[in-house]
Formats: structure tokens, C-alpha cells, sequence
């Protein structure tokens, strides 16, 4: 059992600075995990050259992964900090922020493109209102197992963070929208736009701009199927596009 | 001025009001620390309960009210509980037109389980990730009207404060920008707040650790009532970790779980390998009609007295076993897998074990306020439902203390958020639909500069010794450990007196960090102050209730039960039935009163009668914690229950 862990963290002061590294040692203890290791350096912030330095800043809440918060890459995978167990990481670890968002600060960076995306492909069903309507439509089992895999898609980001087509450059709406699309166009009633979603994954940013390296479908923290989605949504994209060009 | 409703959270509770309010064509300003679709109500396993009767026992609204008012100990306010139990079938309906994909039948109905605190199948869920699914449900449908207009969202924005004029009304809120610190007046008449528990006022909880409750705390200090603060639920069943208590569903214990501690404390075999004969259920031995599904108060209490009083904890230590495992579940591994997966998850990742394989450690861990803001009840004249004494701000989820009671069931929360944040959205309406008029811009300037005050002073805390997060632990330890399980008064009176030591040492933290981004030293320093006012609101109201009721446990007042062979049915007892004849008059409720019981009452239980009602008579009403600017400790009152619905009765689970 090791008497101390040795964590690399990237750090930058604020947006458009330069980065830098500290290297912080805290004592070991059993069952720790990336946040707890975090939360022993705030209380302490010194570097493991003795130098004081400000706490490192770093995004998590529920500590369970189910809140998608706590993205960061670890020793270079992007996972949840949350269910990174010390026991489990080489040393020293080394934890930095996801590179293909704006950094806001150390490990906190801006994932508002993700839920955007999810504007852009509709992701809801329609819904008259909130008064009583009556019960819903009947679901297979088969079916619902099938959705709830999608459904628990936490928006943490790590899908987008691996695929090498996502960059500052491109409009690649990701995996993780791709997915609830392809849920949405599953559910009883979502189905109704199911038109709309596909019409939003035409052209650029669209499912065309997957490059097939199946990154993504290796870091998601919920196993999420992605990408049988988006070679689902490949196919139902097609048969649109043919039945749009005869219907022209 | 132009009418705007100010929503701030976005978890169950504050979703469910911006849906409705925005569905009845108000403009919503939406506020949140974190993106909404990560708020703690992700965190909910289980599932939420309504009254559905789609198992065919004869299930009903009325028995799920009787349920919740017997599961919180007779303390919260009948009329609404009643009101929420009766919408509960048709939320279920509205999340499944939504889109949760609620586990089904094998004819493609949704499938329900069973909870704690009831006989029934109530229980609707998803996996074990209820509260997920319901969120994202949720989350979609405010995405919807944000791109209809409807909504904006500020996510990152932290509540500092409501907006008050001279006469004490709602006007707006300030808020900061958490990415940059700026603080900002945002006008609206009518603000609801849903900022959800206090779970790191006890320092590690199962709650998130984004769950300070600093808005909370900052509306008390503006002058909304803290209401039975005392009642904070400790789950019986969490792992205990180094950053946090996670949460195992009860649901487990619905789906067959049962708790045990090995009959030989010493026993030195694998918990797989002790046969079922070597092995104390001591729920089940203790209660064999309710068994493992006892209210969460109850089980905690057992676990709590077999570990720490009896000292029979697995190898000596605070922990017992949940079993699951299909021997004792009687559940096949996929069905588990189905039906619990996502708790399951959680137990394999973080502690390493399968508990298809092997039975889990667990031990009780803070997972509920009961108490919260105070919010009325009745629709004449000022007093609306869901809002607050301060007019125009409104509360719902679990911020709020309604529903509960003493003790809340389990998978009731999820439903008293939908419920509470619909009544309040649409209640919202209405008020800025009369209150629409602008107060004068020295009312709003003159709040952002005391807020900015506030943050400048904050910032200006670089000379002192303390670490923020460092207090922080030390107030959460002497609250968990004299303020959760059991409480005496003398360790209340200590923890009154350390509230105020942290409180002195509060003014010599050095906050480390004077950076303008993102700067989370700050941040916390300034929520730690609000939880301090908050620890001392709930430890003073623990400290003033002289009783036993629901998750408020006081073995100094404690009044025995007499042996189980001894208890009749309460209900039929002749103290019970003057007790019903007092509080028929004295709220005007009729209620029928059981026919005499011919059988004869012990001596014991006569007494014990006499003794309950006694309590009854003096303690039938919710603490109301008022704060006291640049006093020490809170004033407490008291607000009696209105029980229309049914009259209280023992609460004695067999």
C-alpha cells in the first residue's frame, strides 16, 4: 500500500490563458476515489514542492454517476472523476481538462454545445399539456429495455471529448444528440417528428460527418449502444432521402 | 412591468414549475448552479409512488393518503397530502405520455413494486434510476419551451437573495454568474424556489454535493419561516465513502432484500457461507407483517441499536447485510438485473462486490430534510398554496416542508416535487397576473450593492487561518453526530454551543483564492455561512421538541409501547375516541369513530393511551424557526396540523 498519491493536474487561471502543471501528494487512503483526492487538496492546497497555490477548480455534484458532471480526462481517458478508484489509476495521475470544449477554468469546462445539440435534433416528445389525458401507450418490455439504454445518456460529454471529428472546426453534432434522436424516433409518441429529427441530421453536423472510428461507443460511462444509433439513423436517413427525392 | 415567473433549481420540483407555468403562457426566467439536467433529483433510485391499482389488490388514493399521514406521524397538513395523493395517478400518466420509460408488465402496462411503509404495489419505476429518467422526461420538455421562447435558462447562476420592498414583498432575485462572478438583479413578482435539501449541512449525506442549502438558508435569513427543521430522514441503507454516503435504493428491500447481522458476532465464515439458521433477520423478527419494508425511521432505528447500542454489527463494525442475492430474493439474476440494475452498478463500481454474488455492507446514512421552508396551505385570503409568509415567493420540492410529515415514505419525494412544482407553477401565475406593477429602482439597485457588499467582504477574507472546507467537515460531523439518529438535549446543548464557536471561527477562514473565474473558494465560503445559520435553525428546533415523532428520536422522552401481545387496535381504545371527539371540534372535521370494542384493554395499554394522547395534545404542530438578525439562535413556534382528513392514531407497524 502506497503512503502518498501523486496527482499531475492541468491548471489554467481563467479562459484564453496560458496552462500549466502542479504536481500536489496526499496521503493515501483506502476506497479514495478522484473526487475524494480532490476534495483532501482543497483543504491543504499546497504543491508537492511546498509551494501554496490556490484550490484547483473542478465540476462534480452527485458522486454516483448518474449527473454527468464530473468529465475530466484521466491519465488521458475521458471518464467520470467520480467512479475513478485510486486503486485502479497508475501514478502519478493525471488529470486534465476535456480538450474540445472552452476551458473556464483548471478542470471546469463549457459543455453548452452538447445541450444545443439536443435542441438542434428535437430531442422530446410533443406533449398537449400537463393536464389529464389519460394514460399513455402500452410499451413492450423489449422496447422499453431497448429505450432505457439511450434514456440514461448523462450529457457528461466523454463521447464527444474521444471522436476525433468532433473539433473547434467542425459542426459534428456528436454521438451523444445522435442518440436521442434515435431514442426519440423509437418512443410511441415521438415518432410523430420522427421527419423532423432526420431532417436535422441532413448535411453538415449531421450523422454523414461520423467518421466510423468508434470512440465513443468505447469511453461512455452508461455503455450506451451509440454506435448501433448512429448506423441506425444512417439507414433511416437514407430511406428518408430516397422517399424525399421521389416525393419531389 | 413585463410578467415574468423566476424559477430557481432545476430539479424535479423546478422543472415541474417552469413546465407549468410556461404551458400557461408565462415567460419563465430559469436559475440553477449546475445545468438542470444534472440536479440531485438524478440521484433518486427507487421510484415515485401513486395509487394506480393496476395489481389488483384494491389499491387506492385514500389508502395511499392513510400510508403517507401514518408514515410521517400525524404531522403534516392533511388537506394537501390528500390533494397529492389523489393527482398522483395522473402524474404517472403525464411522465409516461412524456417519455420515462417506466419498466412494463409482460401486457405492456406499467409494472409497480412495493416500498416501505406499505402493503401495496404502488411503486412505479424505471431500472433504478427513477429519478434520472424522470429528470431528462422533464428536462426535455423545458428544452421545448426554450426553443419556443418560453424559457430562458441561467445555468451556472447561483441565488444570492430575493428582492424585497418596503413592504416586504417579492420583487425578484439577485443572482451571481458562478463561470464570473458578476451579480445580477433579475425582476420578477413571483420567484419559487426548489433548491432542494440540506444534505452538506451534515457534511456527507447521500445528497449532492452540490446540495448545500445556502438558497434555502438565505430566504430564512430574509425572513421566510424554516418549518420542522428537526425532521431529517437518515436513509437505513447507504455505503459509507470518503467524498459522500451513497445511496442503496430501498427498492432493493421492495424487490426481496433482507436485512441481517450474523447471530454470532464473532463469526469469522463469508456471509454466503453462514447458513440461514446462523443468521438474525432482525426486521423480519421484529415486525413479520411489515418485515424489511418498515418506514425508513424504523429500520434505521434497528440498524442504528443493533450496531452501535448492541454492538452486533458485521465483524464488530457499523455495518450489516443487505441480501439480495436470488436464494434469499427469490428473484432470478436477470430479473434483479431489470429491475434494480443501476443500484447494483453503483455497488459494483464503487465498493467492488456483486450483490447477485455476495450480500452488501450497508449502514444508515442522512438523506432527507422533511423540514424545509414553510409554505401555506390555505386558498382565502393572502395565504396560497405553496407560497411562502413572504408574498410572492413561493417553495415546492424538497426545499419545502410539506407532505412528509415526521418521516416521508420512500418514492413519495419524487411525487411531492411533480405535485408541489406543478401547484406552484400555476399558483405563480396568478399572483404576477394581480401583482404586476414595478417597484422603484432603489429597490433593486439597493439589494445587488448589498449583495455585492457581501461578495467584496468575502473576498477581502485572506489574513485569516481556517480552510472553509475544513470548518465545513467539522460542522458536518457534530451535526451527524448530534443532530441525526437519536438526539439527547445535552448533546444538542453542546451542539448549539459549537454552532456558535464554528460561527467565530467562520470570520478568520482564509478563502486561498482572490481569482475573479470559476473560484470555488469563494463560492463555498460564502454558502458555509448560510449553512451554519441553517445547522443552527434545525439543532434548535431538535433541541426545543420534547418527543419521539417519526425521524425526531429523543429516548429521553421516549413512551414505551407496551409488548405487542398487549396492543389491541388503537382505534378502539376510549382515550383514542375522546382524543377524536377533541379534534372534531376543534377543526370542524367529521370523523367516524370506530364502534366500542368489546375486548378489554390491558391496564398497559390504557395507560400508554392516556400518555400518547397526552403528546398528541401538546405536540400536534409544525415548528416554525424564524431568524433573528445579529441574535445567536433562531425564535421557534409552533403551528398546529390541520388534520380534516383523518385523526391521528399510534403509530405502532407490526
Amino acid at each position: 500500500m502506497p503512503e502518498n498519491i501523486t496527482l499531475k493536474i492541468k491548471r489554467q487561471d481563467a479562459p484564453g490563458t496560458e496552462a500549466r502543471w502542479e504536481t500536489f501528494q496526499i496521503p493515501y487512503q483506502p476506497n479514495m476515489n478522484v473526487i475524494s483526492a480532490l476534495m483532501e487538496i482543497r483543504i491543504n492546497p499546497t504543491t508537492s514542492e511546498g509551494k501554496k497555490t490556490t484550490p484547483p477548480s473542478w465540476d462534480a455534484a452527485c458522486l454516483e454517476e448518474v449527473c454527468g458532471s464530473c468529465s475530466m480526462r484521466i491519465n488521458g481517458v475521458p471518464r467520470q472523476a467520480c467512479t475513478a478508484l485510486i486503486d485502479k489509476l497508475e501514478q502519478p495521475i493525471t488529470l486534465e481538462p476535456f480538450s474540445k470544449f472552452p476551458v473556464i477554468r483548471d478542470l471546469v469546462v463549457d459543455r453548452t454545445r452538447m445541450f444545443d445539440a439536443l435542441k438542434r435534433v428535437r430531442a422530446w416528445n410533443p406533449l398537449d399539456g400537463t393536464y389529464d389525458l389519460g394514460k399513455g401507450p402500452t410499451v413492450a418490455p423489449v422496447d422499453q429495455e431497448e429505450m432505457y439504454k439511450y434514456a440514461s445518456c448523462m450529457t457528461c460529454g466523454c463521447c464527444l471529448e474521444a471522436c476525433p471529428q468532433v473539433n473547434e472546426n467542425s459542426p459534428f453534432v456528436g454521438a451523444a444528440a445522435i442518440g436521442q434522436a434515435y431514442l426519440f424516433n423509437k418512443q410511441p409518441n415521438g415518432k410523430i417528428y420522427a421527419n423532423d429529427r432526420l431532417e436535422a441530421l441532413l448535411g453538415p453536423g449531421g450523422v454523414g460527418d461520423c467518421g466510423n472510428a468508434q470512440n465513443c461507443v468505447r469511453v461512455c460511462p452508461k455503455e450506451i449502444p451509440l454506435t448501433t444509433a448512429i448506423a441506425e439513423m444512417g439507414r433511416q436517413l437514407t430511406w428518408y432521402s430516397v422517399k424525399r427525392f421521389f416525393s419531389r | 412591468m413585463a410578467k415574468r415567473v423566476i424559477v430557481v433549481g432545476g430539479g424535479l420540483a423546478g422543472l415541474s414549475a417552469a413546465i407549468r407555468a410556461a404551458e400557461l403562457g408565462m415567460s419563465v426566467d430559469l436559475f440553477s448552479v449546475v445545468p438542470v439536467k444534472r440536479s440531485h433529483s438524478v440521484c433518486a433510485q427507487g421510484g415515485i409512488n401513486a395509487a394506480k391499482n393496476l395489481k389488483g389488490e384494491n389499491d387506492s388514493p385514500t389508502i395511499h393518503t392513510t400510508d403517507t399521514l401514518f408514515g410521517g406521524e400525524f404531522l403534516a397538513d392533511q388537506p394537501l397530502v390528500d390533494g397529492m395523493c389523489k393527482k398522483a395517478p395522473s402524474i404517472i400518466d403525464l411522465l409516461d405520455r412524456m417519455g420515462v420509460p417506466f419498466n412494463r408488465t409482460p401486457e405492456g402496462h406499467i409494472d409497480f413494486r412495493r416500498f416501505g411503509g406499505t402493503l401495496y404495489h404502488r411503486t412505479a419505476f424505471s431500472w433504478a434510476t427513477t429519478g434520472q429518467q424522470l429528470m431528462y422526461a422533464l428536462d426535455e420538455q423545458v428544452r421545448r419551451f426554450e426553443t419556443q421562447g418560453l424559457v430562458e435558462k441561467y445555468e451556472h447562476w447561483e441565488f444570492l437573495s430575493l428582492v424585497l420592498d418596503e413592504s416586504g414583498n417579492t420583487r425578484g432575485i439577485t443572482a451571481m454568474n458562478i463561470w464570473d462572478r458578476k451579480v445580477e438583479v433579475f425582476k420578477g413578482n413571483a420567484v419559487i424556489l426548489c433548491t432542494g435539501g440540506p444534505g452538506l449541512v451534515f457534511g456527507k449525506s447521500t445528497n449532492s454535493i452540490i446540495n448545500t442549502g445556502a438558497a434555502a438558508s438565505r430566504a430564512y435569513q430574509q425572513g421566510v419561516h424554516y418549518a420542522n427543521g428537526e425532521f431529517i430522514q437518515v436513509h437505513p441503507t447507504s455505503i459509507p465513502g470518503a467524498d459522500k454516503l451513497r445511496l442503496i435504493s430501498e427498492s432493493v428491500r421492495g424487490e426481496g432484500g433482507r436485512v441481517w447481522v450474523p447471530m454470532n458476532t464473532g463469526d469469522k465464515r463469508k456471509a454466503v457461507d453462514i447458513p440461514n439458521a446462523d443468521r438474525d433477520y432482525f426486521l423480519e423478527r421484529k415486525y413479520p407483517k411489515y418485515g424489511n419494508l418498515v418506514p425508513r425511521d424504523v429500520a434505521t432505528r434497528e440498524i442504528f441499536d443493533i450496531c452501535v447500542a448492541e454492538g452486533r454489527g458485521v465483524e464488530g463494525q457499523n455495518q450489516v447485510y443487505l441480501d439480495i442475492t436470488p436464494a434469499q430474493s427469490g428473484q432470478k439474476a436477470e430479473a434483479l438485473e431489470r429491475k434494480l440494475g443501476g443500484v447494483l452498478e453503483i455497488y459494483r463500481k464503487f465498493v467492488g462486490d456483486d450483490p447477485i454474488q455476495t450480500p452488501m455492507r450497508i449502514f444508515p446514512g442522512m438523506h432527507y430534510s422533511m423540514g424545509g421552508l414553510w409554505v401555506g396551505f390555505r386558498d382565502e385570503g393572502k395565504m396560497l398554496a405553496q407560497m411562502t409568509n413572504v408574498p410572492g415567493t413561493f417553495a415546492a420540492g424538497e426545499v419545502e416542508f410539506q407532505y412528509h410529515g415526521a418521516n416521508r415514505l420512500g418514492a413519495n419525494s419524487l411525487l411531492s416535487c411533480i405535485y408541489g412544482g406543478i401547484e406552484a407553477g400555476q399558483r405563480a401565475v396568478g399572483w404576477v397576473g394581480s401583482h404586476s406593477d414595478e417597484a422603484p429602482a432603489s429597490v433593486y439597485d439597493g439589494e445587488r450593492k448589498r449583495q455585492e457588499g457581501i461578495n467584496a467582504t468575502v473576498m477581502g477574507m485572506t489574513k485569516g487561518s481556517e480552510n472553509a472546507f475544513a470548518l465545513h467537515r467539522e460542522l458536518g460531523n457534530a451535526m451527524t453526530a448530534k443532530c441525526t439518529v437519536v438526539r439527547e438535549n445535552k448533546g444538542l446543548d453542546e451542539l448549539l454551543g459549537k454552532l456558535d464557536e464554528i460561527e467565530d471561527r467562520y470570520r478568520n477562514i482564509n478563502i486561498n483564492d482572490t481569482s475573479q473565474a470559476m473560484n470555488q473558494s469563494f463560492g463555498f465560503t460564502r454558502a458555509l455561512w448560510d449553512m451554519i445559520a441553517l445547522a443552527k435553525a434545525i439543532a434548535k428546533s431538535a433541541r426545543l421538541r420534547d418527543e419521539c415523532r417519526g425521524a425526531h428520536f429523543k429516548p429521553e422522552f421516549e413512551l414505551h409501547k407496551p409488548e405487542a401481545s398487549k396492543i389491541g387496535d388503537a382505534a378502539d381504545h376510549d382515550g383514542y375516541r375522546a382524543y377524536c371527539g377533541e379534534i372534531s371540534t376543534k377543526w370542524g372535521a367529521k370523523f367516524t369513530l370506530p364502534a366500542k370494542n368489546t375486548t378489554e384493554m390491558t391496564p398497559e395499554f390504557t395507560d400508554y393511551m392516556d400518555k400518547w394522547v397526552e403528546i398528541q395534545r401538546k405536540w400536534s404542530s409544525a415548528t416554525l424557526a424564524t431568524y433573528k438578525p445579529g441574535e445567536s439562535q433562531p425564535e421557534i413556534g409552533y403551528r398546529e396540523v390541520a388534520m380534516t382528513v383523518q385523526p391521528p392514531k399510534p403509530r405502532i407497524y407490526k
